[in-house]
């Protein structure tokens, strides 16, 4: 709700929804629950406790859908297996796609990082199974958990019973005999259980450690270009999977080609007999309709793959399209055409992640560390540089590093340093070169001032040193010498 | 040098033999007279690999050694490829070298294996200019595939050698199958008549050439706009260095 009908921003809001004949609150703000409110409570008794309550009805067929585009959104940037887990969660599978964003926890930090830019607040977690994983995204503390590879029962233990996914009604129930935790349900015997509460939190406990298997139903919106293949005999020799790859590329450039698209990301699951999913996901900086280049990425990650007992079934999805319009490509008799590299990138990014090949591009600050940004391998040329008005060292340290130093007030060069336990006499010097503290970035760097010395040794090695502070004022710095770079 | 009829027919001969596989070699000059006459077709051979390690204390921080790859990366046409793992280059230094920000990809591999991995993908695919990697240990068997990838296309493969620890770098003296193989340190930078650091100075050591002698050189470092090395003003006119000095070492 926007604009007028908008309830006021600083009163409590709660969603009332049916239930049965009831009408109760469904979902609450942080205030309303401050308030002593809670989920389930009939809405009547929380207007008598509190006076000035911003009521909504809920809405659960939109929060359905908007749940569902939020899972798409997760399938075409972070993982190839997405289903939406109502009423309130998305389940991912990573398996095979987080290298791409560099590991699971900078996964779920772009996740929740961009869900919020987007004002979702989201919890997540990364375990072994959907049971596990939905049980601590909701109740452990903290607002992303990762949990290691074969973690077992004793991460779940400490979790309250409402962490299973029990149909509404039993955890209460459960409380009643005294179960609080999951590890007492797993203390207990099974077959007491069974008789009293029915198969569900044998079955919820199974899942949740991992006993039984519980597949992942893919969303798959009707939009998406996707091809298929199912074997009669299972296959598993790497060459054989790189020659369906090749035909299922073949049909998927010609689908996408009927649209005008290119892909962008494409994924490949490999349906094994013991009904696993494997996953390879590849990803390309432009459109791209080519079957060899796509081929080709594909059959690098083939090593990934394990196929077990054999593959059954190969579907090969373009998770995000792009428009891809024939371009014009010889321009002038004269120049020589300058060779096209993205596919290189392409194959590079998928090998080492998308992070790891960059450029450098400048940025508008005398700070050295900050003078270089990193800029994705296919932006555009700008053509800017640095000004070369000042030598630059070839390796800048990636921290600077504190040396002793013989060096007189306020703005002459060391006279000699001793550097990871090397003494060197200064033969040469040119400076100081001034750098001031930005102080639009932090306060601590109103009058901060570092000046830097090249300097060169007897043996004709060359290091730029600087010292925190003017020499003068020790209010803008230490005055302590550091190496931070070390010239060819 | 002397010009040698005989041996350059012989060697005109073995390159038919060897030559099938081979694409036409071309070099890439240094455009430094002293240098180019030293190194067989009269400069760096395009389409091979080339093995760049440092002097002294080069050996860990590989700094010179960078911007002379650099240099000449600077000069060969097309983008290049940089693979390292120690993220610590400047590239306003590069700029200074020559290199353009917007001709180089970095590529932070997470370890040696990557960093080979990558420069044979670069090298194979032909697009680029030049492929420089910065590794420590190059195997006869690392050196021997990434020159069969430049030898395919004809792009430059430079490797940086650089290593963790000072002792590391016996590993230099290991044959491997670079066409040559240089060693760059610092020297004390050209004298200026007021206090402070002139332009830099490199010793070049070329300690090794396929199908050339060993030569030093005592070169300027290179210059913003394209990255040429340059002789020092106060060596220029000095009579060449004794020609047999490094024969014998050479074998």
């Amino acid at each position: 709700m926007t604009g007028a009908d908008a309830p006021p921003a600083d009163a409590p809001l709660i969603l009332a929804g049916r239930e049965g004949a009831k009408r109760v609150v469904t979902a609450l703000d942080a205030a309303a629950h401050g308030l002593g409110l809670r989920v389930g409570m009939p809405v009547a008794k929380a207007q008598a406790l509190v006076a000035g309550l911003a009521i909504c009805d809920a809405d659960p067929e939109g929060d359905a859908e908007a749940l569902e585009r939020l899972a798409l959104w997760i399938l075409q940037r972070f993982s190839p297996v997405v289903a939406s887990d109502p009423p309130d969660g998305i389940v991912i599978d990573s398996t095979g796609s987080d290298h791409l964003l560099g590991g699971e926890a900078a996964m779920l930090d772009a996740l929740i990082g961009r869900l919020a830019m987007s004002g979702v607040a989201a919890r997540a977690a990364v375990a072994d199974t959907w049971g596990a994983a939905h049980a601590l995204a909701r109740f452990a503390s903290g607002a992303a958990v990762i949990t290691e590879p074969g973690h077992g029962a004793p991460v779940l233990a400490p979790l309250p019973i409402e962490a299973l996914r029990l149909p509404r009604a039993m955890p209460a129930e459960l409380r009643v005999l005294g179960f609080e935790t999951v590890s007492d349900l797993l203390a207990q015997p099974r077959a007491p259980l069974v008789l009293r509460f029915g198969p569900e939190p044998g079955r919820r406990l199974d899942e949740a450690l991992g006993r039984s298997a519980e597949p992942i139903e893919p969303i798959r919106p009707a939009e998406l270009i996707e091809t298929r293949r199912v074997f009669a005999e299972p296959i598993s020799a790497a060459e054989t999977i790189a020659r369906y790859i090749g035909k299922l590329v073949e049909t998927l450039c010609s689908n996408l080609e009927q649209e005008g698209l290119g892909a962008r990301r494409l994924d490949l699951v490999c349906q094994r007999v013991d009904n696993t999913a494997q996953v390879v996901r590849v990803g390309t900086a432009r459109p791209v309709r080519d079957v060899k280049r796509l081929t080709r990425l594909l059959c690098d990650k083939i090593e990934t793959l394990d196929p077990g007992y054999g593959i059954e079934g190969l579907s090969l999805c373009a998770v995000l399209a792009e428009p891809l319009k024939p371009r014009q490509s010889a321009t002038t008799l004269l120049d020589e055409a300058e060779p096209d590299i993205s596919d290189l990138i392409d194959t590079l990014a998928n090998r080492v992640g998308e992070r790891a090949i960059h450029r450098a591009a400048p940025v508008a600050s005398d700070v050295p560390e900050r003078s270089v940004c990193r800029v994705p391998a296919l932006s555009p040329d700008t053509g800017a540089g640095w000004p070369d008005a000042w030598p630059r060292p070839a390796r800048l340290l990636l921290r600077p590093e504190p040396v002793e130093t013989i060096a007189l007030l306020p703005d002459h060069p060391p006279v000699s340093f001793t550097w990871r336990g090397v003494r060197r006499r200064v033969a040469r010097a040119d400076g100081p070169e001034r750098v001031f503290g930005e102080w639009w970035k932090r306060d601590a760097e109103m009058i901060a001032v570092r000046d830097y010395f090249r300097v060169e040794d007897d043996a004709g090695e060359r290091f730029w040193l600087y010292r925190a502070g003017d020499g003068e004022d020790p209010a803008t710095g230490s005055h302590r010498w550091f190496i931070h770079g070390i010239f060819g | 040098m002397r010009p040698q009829p005989a041996i350059a027919e012989l060697r005109a001969r073995i390159e038919k033999i060897e030559g099938q596989r081979r694409r036409v070699q071309s070099v890439l000059p240094f455009g430094v007279a002293e240098v180019d006459a030293r190194l067989p077709g009269g400069g760096l051979a395009l389409g091979a690999l080339h093995e760049i390690a440092g002097g002294g204390n080069g050996v860990t921080d590989g700094a010179a050694a960078a911007l002379f790859a650099a240099g000449i990366a600077a000069r060969t046409r097309g983008r290049v490829l940089w693979c390292l793992t120690q993220a610590d280059i400047f590239a306003p230094a590069l700029d200074q070298a020559g290199l353009k920000p917007d001709r180089v990809y970095f590529l932070e591999a997470r370890d040696q294996t990557g960093v080979l991995a990558c420069m044979e993908e670069g090298l194979r695919h032909g697009g680029l200019g030049a492929v420089v990697g910065e590794v420590a240990h190059l195997s006869m068997k690392a050196s021997r595939r990434l020159m069969l990838a430049a030898e395919g296309t004809g792009t430059v493969g430079i490797a940086v050698r650089r290593w963790r620890r000072q002792a590391d770098s016996m590993d230099f003296g290991q044959p491997t199958a670079a066409a040559t193989r240089w060693r760059v340190s610092a020297l004390p930078s050209t004298p200026l008549p007021v206090p402070g650091v002139g332009r830099h100075r490199w010793l070049v050591e070329l300690i090794r050439a396929r199908a050339g002698e060993s030569a030093d050189f005592e070169l300027e470092a290179c210059n913003a706009q394209t990255g040429r090395l340059a002789i020092p003003a106060e060596l220029a006119d000095r009579p060449a260095p004794a020609n047999d000095r490094r024969r014998r070492a050479a074998g």
